[in-house]
């Protein structure tokens, strides 16, 4: 057994932060936020190049041919940037819809009761059903366009992440092969967002308790502050170990307790960056509200609180 | 990263497993909680057998008389004991976790050989006398100070907390031989017989009304100078190197333990009907996960010592912040689950709730853990 990050797991997590540093860093991620919340297609396009969304495609097929632990990698990335888009959907339709490999297709997902993120820009959508995953696309692609037409647009919690609201009939599309784990797997990858996010932003909050002084010394000295940071840690590693592992079993009450702990972790680790900031974690300015944001939102998708609480129940005995 | 264990992990474990299945239905009746010669005796036997199984001292070094085994092997170790529902460390603990690898730390040769094989044979039974009324977190304080006379130290003060204290035969005492020094600077480790004149022992009560430790009153007790392990006044660090085994893999079994115990809530629930509440059953699920996680975490810090040569990492308090919540919490499930009966000091888990209340005291208290991760693994500014 060995439960650490190898040589080349490590390389890839840098690797993907460098790249999305250099594509999507805090002045990109500011003027995004400023300047309105469509998907950047050259940007989309960037990360199809660099094998983002085909990672776990064969490579006979031009992915890059790794497993789910590497994906959990990236994802951890990208919920620590906060860039947005239908990344998960896209990277789960890689090899299924046409162009989600390379960057070519925004895929987003319809799931029962759920808002739709990113309906505006999609080209195609996985409508999560009961035992099975069917793709609107393609040949049906009119049927993108007409649930566009019925949907509602919400305005939306999230500045990142636009949402619609379907109440229109949705055309039966096509099967998806092999998609019976789909609901697990996207579980996975969004907790890894959050374990990324409930990292940075226990790395913010310790980095401002250290720089900002009241009483004539670094609020960090103060054990109030410290006790907050300490039990951020404690959340985000907890719930590294349980997406790590979760995504070498792929074991179904491993994946609803790692995205129960994550989220749990990325919102409450918000929320006490948040207060460690004081004042300054209340605007707009601060960028602690985003994760917070976003973090609520994913907190519902894929696998929620209570479906997680019940099935990780089941699994006992 | 990987999760699989190798071949000769696996082989490690059958092994193990076969052991213990033919060990354990040869275990006599074990005794009650007050019973503290037949407790002791119990205990040392069971490491009798380990030792004469070559399983004692498992992770000890080779040359310290133990079997050098990886930080995995001390795991399934640990998981397949507990498992099987093998008798804990018991007696033992203070020997084989705190004062022994400290001797073999930091031990002369002659001090390695004199004191080591009677822990791994089981023969001889330590306790651990560092808390003092007036320093338990702040453990740099202790007053209990240590005089030389000759080739003797003379000892006065008193301890508190002390675990079998009344049946061990040696205590691993920290005491001050410098008081005027800086408070970390004049300490120093030493070995002290139980039977030496001038020790009295008085039992505590603790709030489940079993006796599981004891004050200790030292009278002018001499202690030879030959038993000071460490140079003097370098007592602190000594003492560090044992802290920290402490919270390495100390709890492993503790955790397979839980898991164990909410399958059993949930089979519990189920039969007296509780289950139907989803709320009671959601708070079970999410302790499912909980405790899944803290297992995981237990291996992923095993991964680290493996890596980094056994040395144990700053994570185990990590771990026990978790870990510690998480047990009472366990408890406070079971009181649920227990409904009208979780009153009944009789019924299962009633005084695991009761026991479960150290958990975030003992062996460094949560906020002294929480200043450990801030501190030492985040960076935060030491307070004042």
């Amino acid at each position: 057994m060995d439960f650490q990050l190898s040589d080349d797991q490590r390389a890839l997590g840098a690797g993907t932060r460098e790249l999305l540093a250099k594509c999507f860093g805090r002045d990109r991620m500011r003027a995004a936020l400023d300047g309105g919340t469509g998907i950047d297609r050259a940007l989309w396009r960037e990360l199809g190049e660099s094998g983002f969304f085909a990672l776990r495609l064969p490579e006979a097929q031009g992915g890059v041919g790794l497993g789910l632990p590497e994906s959990v990698l990236l994802f951890e990335e990208v919920g620590r940037s906060l860039l947005p888009g239908p990344l998960i959907a896209t990277h789960l339709a890689a090899g299924a819809v046409k162009g989600a490999a390379e960057g070519g297709a925004v895929v987003t997902v319809l799931d029962a009761g759920q808002p739709v993120e990113h309906l505006g820009d999609a080209d195609a959508l996985l409508v999560l059903g009961p035992g099975e995953v069917r793709v609107l696309t393609g040949g049906t692609a009119r049927d993108v366009a007409r649930i566009r037409e019925s949907a509602r647009p919400v305005r939306s919690l999230d500045p990142f992440t636009p949402v619609w609201r379907v109440t229109g009939p949705v055309g039966p599309g096509e099967p998806l092969p092999g998609a019976e784990r789909l609901r697990e797997e996207g579980a996975l990858l969004a907790a890894a967002e959050q374990l990324g996010s409930a990292s940075r932003t226990t790395e913010m909050a310790v980095r401002y308790a250290g720089e900002r002084e009241q009483f004539g010394s670094p609020i960090g000295s103060f054990q109030a502050v410290k006790h907050l940071c300490a039990e951020m840690l404690v959340r985000a590693e907890l719930a590294r170990a349980a997406v790590y592992a979760a995504a070498l079993t792929e074991d179904r009450a491993e994946i609803a307790g790692a995205k129960l702990l994550a989220d749990e972790a990325a919102v409450r680790n918000a929320r006490d960056c948040l207060q460690v900031h004081g004042g300054m974690g209340f605007t707009w300015e601060a960028d602690v509200h985003l994760h917070l944001k976003r973090a609520w939102l994913r907190s519902g998708r894929w696998i929620a609180a209570a479906a997680a609480e019940e099935a990780l129940a089941a699994d006992l005995c | 990263m990987d999760l699989a264990y190798t071949e000769a992990e696996e082989e490690f474990r059958a092994r193990l497993r076969e052991w213990l299945a033919s060990v354990l239905p040869t275990l006599p009746a074990k005794p009650g909680p007050d019973d503290w010669p037949g407790r002791r005796a119990y205990d040392t036997a069971w490491q009798r057998m380990l030792y004469d199984a070559g399983y004692a001292g498992l992770h000890w070094p080779v040359d310290a008389g133990g079997r050098g085994a990886t930080p995995t092997q001390h795991l399934i170790f640990l998981e397949e004991t507990e498992k099987a529902g093998a008798p804990y460390v018991g007696a033992n603990f203070v020997g084989l976790l705190h004062a022994g690898p400290t001797i073999a730390a930091e031990g002369t040769a002659g001090q390695r050989a004199r004191w080591l094989p009677p822990v791994l044979r089981g023969d001889e039974i330590w306790c651990q006398g560092f808390s003092e009324p007036d320093a338990g977190s702040d453990l740099a304080s202790l007053r209990t100070r240590a005089v030389r006379d000759g080739d003797h130290y003379v000892v006065s003060g008193s301890k508190i907390w002390t675990s079998h204290a009344e049946v061990a035969d040696w205590c691993e005492l920290l005491v001050r031989t410098d008081p005027a020094a800086p408070r970390h600077r004049g300490i120093s480790w030493l070995a002290m017989e139980m039977d030496a004149p001038g020790v009295t022992v008085r039992p505590l009560r603790t709030l489940a009304g079993s006796t599981e430790f004891a004050e200790m009153f030292l009278d002018e007790v001499r202690v030879p100078v030959s038993h000071r392990v460490g140079a003097e006044n370098d007592g602190w660090r000594v003492t560090m190197v044992t802290l920290s085994f402490e919270r390495g893999t100390a709890f492993v079994g503790e955790v397979v333990a839980c898991r164990r115990t909410l399958d059993a809530l949930a089979a519990e629930a189920r039969t007296n009907g509780r289950w139907d509440d989803p709320v009671l059953r959601r708070r079970l699920g999410r302790l499912n996960a909980e405790l899944r996680a803290l297992w995981r975490l237990t291996q992923w810090n095993v991964g680290e010592a493996q890596r980094t040569g056994g040395v144990p990492g700053t994570g185990g308090s990590v771990f026990k912040l978790r870990y510690s919540h998480a047990r009472q919490e366990l408890y406070e499930a079971a009181a649920e689950v227990l409904g009208a009966d979780s009153g009944d000091l009789d019924r299962e888990w009633v005084l695991d709730r009761l026991s479960s209340l150290s958990y975030t005291i003992a062996a460094g208290t949560s906020q002294i853990q929480r200043n450990i991760v801030a501190e030492r693994i985040l960076g935060l500014p030491k307070g004042r």
